[in-house]
C-alpha cells in the first residue's frame, strides 16, 4: 500500500490543477463583484483598472498560502501510530529561498511602477481648468466659485459642467467635462474632501491650502463625503456635486453671480 | 500610624492616592494663586495634575520603589531573600513581584481583562451601526466608543500582551534564572493597570471619553472634552511600561542567555521579541512626544498645532501626524513581530520539523525592523503632506511585503512533509497563517498611493488592520496562551473547547471583517455613527456575525478559567518540544532551572537523530548529546 506521507508527481498535479482552478474562480469573482460606485471620472477609471490588477495578482498569491496551508493539513497530519514520529529533518533549500525573495521583489516592484505612473496620470494638470476652493469646516462643505461677473460667490451644493458625447444627457450619460481644481481649507479641524465616484480623497487642513483633481465623465449627482473624523457631526458632514450638462451649469453659475452681485 | 500604613500594600496604596490627590490639589492651587489666576480652584488643572501626579503616589505606596528609595537613603535593602518572589496564593498577583513567571500571569491576565472590556465596546459600536440612523448613543459618545476600543485594544492588549507572554517563557528559554531587572519589570507591569484605568475611566469625565479615535489627530484632539487627557496620558504610562520592558528584555537577551546559547541558537520567540524590543525602545519615545504636544496644548496653551486660518497661527498640523506614525507604523510590528515568534514556535514543535530557513527567519526579523522606520507616511498619502514622499513610501512599504513573505513561506515549508498535529494552538497558527496572508495582501494594496486614495479612512482601511491585527496578532495570542498555558499553569486546557473557539472564531471574524472590504471600497468612510442607506445590508449583516464573534471569546475565557481550576495536571513536556521552557516542571520552580543548563544545538532539532538542545548542568568535556537516545528521553535532562 502506498505510504500516505508521500508526495507523488499526481499530488503535485492536482495541487497545481486546483490552484489554478481556485486563482481562475477568484480572479472571476474579483473581477465580478460590483466593489466601486460608477466611475465619474477619468480618475476613477484609471484607478479601477490598477485595482483590478491588483485582484489579478493578489488572488493566487492567497491561493497557493492555502492550498499548501489545506494540503499539508490533509496529508501529513499524524495518523494512528506515528505520536512518536518526527518529520524530515530539513533546514532549509538556498534555492527555494531565493526565488522566495525574488519573485516576491519583482512583482512589488513592478506594482510601483505601475503605481507610480497611475498616480501621475491621475495628478495630471490640464490646461482649461475650472477653480473651486472647498471650505471645511465643523461639520458642512462650502465652496467658492468665480461668478460670470468675477466675483466671488458660496454655495453648499457643487455644480460642474461635462459635455455629454451622446445623444442621451440624462443621469448617467457618458461626457467630457473640464478640469476641476479644488484648493482646500478647513477653518477648524482636519477634515478630508472625498467624492468617492470619482475616487479622489484629500484631507482639508488647517493652516495650509491642499489641492485636488477630478476630470468628471459621467452625468449624475453625487455625494461629497467628509473622511477624516472631524467631531460629533463627522457622520453628518455630506453635500453633493452634480455634473450637469454645460448648459445648466452657465444657467446655474449667471442665476448665482446674479444673486451674489443683486 | 497602623502597620497597614507602613508596609507597602493595597492600604499604604489608597492612603498614599489620597496624599497624591491632596498635593495635586494644593500644587494647582498654589500655582495658580501665585499667577492670580480665577478661579483660584479649577477642576479640570486639578484632574490633569492628578492624573500625573497620582499614579506615582500609588505606586510608591503599593510598594514599586521601596527597593531603590531603601538603597538611595542608605538603608539596608532587600535584595537577597527574594521574599517577593513566586506565588502562593491569588493574593500574590495582587502585589509587587519580581518573578517572571508571576509578572507574566499578571501581564496575561490584566491584558484579557482589558481585551475583553474592549471587546464589549466593540460590541456596543456594532449595535449601533446595525441600522442607519442613531440608534441609542449619539455621535460623541459613539466616538468614543470606538476611540477607546482601538486605545484599549493596542495599548492594553496587543502590545503589553506579547510582552506579558515573553515575559514569562524568555527568560525560561534562554536558561535564565529571571529577567535582567526584575524589580523594573515589577514597576512595567503595575504602569499598566494605570493607564488602563485612565483610559476606561475617561467615561466619567465631564464631556465623555476621549473622542479623537486612537490616533487622537490634532487639532480635534486638542479641542476636545477634558476625556481627551485620559488618552494623552494614559499613553504615557502604557509607553513608560513598554520601553521599560523592552530594555529588559533586550539586557536580558543579550547578556543573561545560558552557556552555548549562542544567538545562532536562540528560539525564534527570542530573536522576535529582540527584535520587537529594538522597535519599541526606538520608537516609543515618539508617540509620548506626540501626546505630550497634544497635553501641553491643551493644558498650559502651547499653541503647537492652533493653525486656524485667519488668525495668524503658526502651528503645524501635519507635523502631529508624522510624530505619530513614525511610532504607529512600527507599532503595527511592535504587534506582529512577537506573534512571529509564537508561531514558529508551535509550528515547528507541532510540525515535528526543524523551522525552514532559520537564518532567513531571524534576518527578516531585522529586515522588517529597518524597513518599518522607512514607511510611516504611507498613512498620510492624503494628508497634505509634501507630494513627492508619496512614491518613495510606497515603494518601501511595498518591499517591506519581502521579507513578510519569506517568514510566511519558511513556515510552509515547515509544514511540508512534517507530522502535523492539529491542536488547538496548532489550528490558530494555521490560522494565522492564511489570515495574515490576506492582511498582508490587503497591505500591499494599500501601499499603492493611487488605490489608498480612493480608499484611506474607509472601512477598507478598518478590515484590512482587523484582518492584520485580529486575524494576525490575536490567533497567535490566542495560539500562544493555549501552547504555554500548561507551563504557566501546570493543568492541560480542554482540548475540545479549544477547538470549538478556534472554528467559532475563524468563521465569525471572516463574516465579520471580509464584508468591510466591499462596503469600504463602495465609499462608506470609517468612524462614522451614521451612514447611508445603500450600506444598511451589510452593515446589519456584519453586526449579526460580530456578535458571535464576541460570544465565541466566552468559550474561550470559560475554557481558561474552568481548566486553570480543574484541568487535568500537565506534565513537564507534554508536546515534546525540545526549547528550555519545556524542559523543567509546569509550573517551573522558583528560580527556574535548578541547575543553569548548558546549549549543545539548535532548538528545532527534530527528525535529526540524537539531537538534544541542552542538558542541564554544565557540559563535560565531551558533549554528551551523542549519548542521548531520542528526543523523549530528553525531556527532564
Amino acid at each position: 500500500m502506498k505510504n500516505p506521507r508521500e508526495v507523488t508527481r499526481s499530488d503535485v498535479i492536482m495541487m497545481i490543477g486546483i490552484g489554478i482552478v481556485a486563482s481562475v474562480v477568484g480572479i472571476a469573482l474579483g473581477l465580478w463583484i460590483d466593489w466601486f460606485p460608477a466611475a465619474a471620472a477619468t480618475q476613477a477609471t484609471s484607478i479601477d483598472t490598477f485595482y483590478d490588477v491588483l485582484i489579478i495578482i493578489s488572488v493566487p498569491v492567497f491561493v497557493l498560502v492555502t492550498i499548501i496551508v489545506l494540503f499539508s493539513a490533509l496529508r501529513f497530519r499524524v495518523r494512528a501510530g506515528e505520536e512518536e514520529l518526527d518529520g524530515p529533518p530539513t533546514h532549509g533549500n538556498t534555492r527555494l529561498e531565493i526565488i522566495w525573495t525574488a519573485i516576491p521583489s519583482i512583482m512589488v516592484t513592478a506594482l510601483c511602477v505601475y503605481g507610480a505612473s497611475v498616480l501621475s496620470d491621475i495628478d495630471a494638470a490640464k490646461a482649461d481648468q475650472i477653480q473651486v476652493t472647498a471650505y471645511a469646516q465643523q461639520f458642512a462643505w462650502d465652496f467658492e466659485y468665480t461668478g460670470t461677473n468675477g466675483n466671488k460667490f458660496l454655495t453648499e451644493q457643487m455644480y460642474v459642467p461635462c459635455k455629454p458625447t451622446t445623444e442621451a444627457a440624462g443621469e448617467g450619460a457618458p461626457c467630457v467635462g473640464r478640469q476641476i481644481k479644488f484648493d482646500i481649507k478647513a477653518v477648524d479641524v482636519i477634515h478630508s474632501f472625498w467624492i468617492p465616484a470619482m475616487r479622489m480623497k484629500q484631507d482639508a487642513v488647517p493652516g495650509i491650502v491642499t489641492h485636488t483633481k477630478v476630470n468628471p465623465i459621467r452625468l449624475g449627482t453625487y455625494p461629497i463625503v467628509c473622511a477624516e473624523l472631524c467631531g460629533i457631526g463627522h457622520s453628518i458632514m455630506r453635500s453633493t456635486i452634480h455634473v450637469v450638462t454645460p448648459a445648466r451649469y452657465t444657467a446655474w453659475l449667471a442665476a448665482k453671480s446674479a444673486a451674489k452681485t443683486g | 500610624m497602623p502597620a497597614q500604613l507602613k508596609t507597602a500594600g493595597w492600604y499604604r496604596a489608597a492612603a498614599f492616592t489620597l496624599l497624591g490627590l491632596a498635593f495635586s490639589f494644593s500644587l494647582t492651587t498654589l500655582i495658580r494663586s501665585l499667577y492670580g489666576y480665577t478661579p483660584l480652584i479649577d477642576g479640570a488643572a486639578i484632574t490633569i495634575v492628578s492624573m500625573i501626579a497620582v499614579p506615582f503616589f500609588f505606586l510608591v505606596g503599593l510598594g514599586a520603589f521601596d527597593y531603590w528609595f531603601y538603597w538611595a537613603s542608605g538603608r539596608p535593602t532587600r535584595a537577597e531573600d527574594h521574599a517577593s518572589h513566586g506565588a502562593h496564593s491569588w493574593r500574590d498577583y495582587f502585589k509587587v513581584n519580581t518573578d517572571h513567571k508571576v509578572i507574566g500571569v499578571q501581564y496575561v491576565c490584566t491584558t484579557f481583562f482589558f481585551m475583553f472590556i474592549g471587546g464589549l465596546m466593540a460590541m456596543m459600536v456594532r449595535a449601533e451601526l446595525a441600522a442607519p440612523g442613531s440608534q441609542f448613543v449619539d455621535g460623541q459618545d459613539y466616538n468614543s466608543l470606538f476611540s477607546v476600543h482601538a486605545s484599549l485594544m493596542i495599548f492594553l492588549f496587543i502590545v503589553p500582551v506579547f510582552a506579558g507572554l515573553a515575559n514569562y517563557v524568555l527568560p525560561l528559554m534562554i536558561g535564565a534564572p529571571d529577567m535582567a531587572f526584575p524589580r523594573l519589570n515589577a514597576l512595567s507591569f503595575w504602569l499598566l493597570p494605570i493607564a488602563g484605568t485612565l483610559m476606561t475611566g475617561s467615561f466619567l469625565m465631564p464631556g465623555g471619553a476621549f473622542a479623537s479615535g486612537w490616533t487622537a489627530y490634532a487639532p480635534l484632539s486638542t479641542t476636545q472634552p477634558l476625556g481627551q487627557m485620559c488618552f494623552s496620558i494614559g499613553v504615557q504610562f502604557a509607553g513608560a511600561s513598554s520601553i521599560a520592558t523592552a530594555l529588559n528584555f533586550l539586557v536580558t537577551i543579550i547578556t543573561m542567555r545560558a552557556p552555548g546559547m549562542s544567538f545562532w541558537r536562540m528560539p525564534l520567540l527570542v530573536w522576535a521579541n529582540f527584535a520587537t524590543s529594538l522597535l519599541v525602545v526606538i520608537a516609543t519615545p515618539f508617540i509620548a512626544a506626540s501626546q505630550f504636544f497634544v497635553l501641553l496644548d491643551v493644558a498650559l496653551g502651547f499653541h503647537f498645532f492652533d493653525a486656524t486660518i485667519g488668525e495668524g497661527r503658526q502651528g503645524n498640523v501635519v507635523m502631529y501626524q508624522h510624530v505619530f506614525w513614525f511610532y504607529s507604523h512600527p507599532a503595527v510590528y511592535i504587534m506582529m513581530l512577537p506573534g512571529f515568534g509564537i508561531v514558529s514556535e508551535i509550528i515547528s514543535v507541532k510540525s515535528r520539523k526543524p523551522i525552514f530557513g532559520y537564518r532567513m527567519m531571524a534576518f527578516s526579523l531585522l529586515a522588517i525592523v529597518l524597513l518599518g522606520f522607512t514607511v510611516w507616511a504611507h498613512h498620510m498619502f492624503v494628508s497634505g503632506m509634501q507630494d513627492w514622499i508619496r512614491v518613495p513610501m510606497m515603494i518601501t512599504t511595498a518591499i517591506i511585503a519581502v521579507p513578510t513573505g519569506i517568514k510566511i513561506f519558511s513556515w510552509l515549508g515547515t509544514l511540508w512533509k512534517g507530522v502535523i498535529h492539529l491542536d488547538t494552538p496548532m489550528l490558530f497558527a494555521l490560522g494565522f497563517l492564511t489570515m495574515f496572508t490576506l492582511g498582508g495582501i490587503s497591505g500591499v494594496m494599500l501601499a499603492m498611493v493611487p488605490f489608498d486614495i480612493h480608499v484611506s479612512d474607509t472601512y477598507f482601511i478598518v478590515a484590512h488592520i482587523h484582518y492584520v491585527l485580529f486575524g494576525g496578532s490575536l490567533f497567535t495570542i490566542f495560539a500562544g496562551v493555549y501552547f504555554w498555558f500548561p507551563k504557566m499553569t501546570g493543568r492541560m486546557y480542554n482540548e475540545k473547547l479549544g477547538k470549538i473557539h478556534f472554528w467559532a472564531t475563524f468563521v465569525f471574524f471572516n463574516l465579520t471583517f471580509a464584508p468591510m472590504h466591499v462596503i469600504g471600497i463602495q465609499g462608506m468612510p470609517r468612524r462614522v455613527a451614521d451612514y447611508a442607506d445603500q450600506f444598511a445590508a451589510w452593515n446589519f449583516a456584519i453586526s449579526i456575525a460580530s456578535f458571535f464573534l464576541g460570544l465565541s471569546s466566552l468559550i474561550f475565557l470559560y475554557n481558561m478559567v474552568n481548566s486553570w481550576r480543574n484541568g487535568k495536571k500537565a506534565e513537564s513536556n507534554p508536546y515534546r518540544s525540545l526549547t528550555l521552557e519545556w524542559q523543567v516542571s509546569s509550573p517551573p520552580p522558583i528560580f527556574n532551572f535548578d541547575e543553569i543548563p548548558t546549549v549543545v544545538g539548535g532548538p528545532y532539532e527534530y527528525g535529526v537523530p540524537g539531537a538534544v538542545h541542552a542538558i542541564m548542568g554544565s557540559a563535560k568535556p565531551e558533549p554528551v548529546a551523542a549519548a542521548v537516545g531520542s528526543n523523549t528521553e530528553s525531556q527532564e535532562g
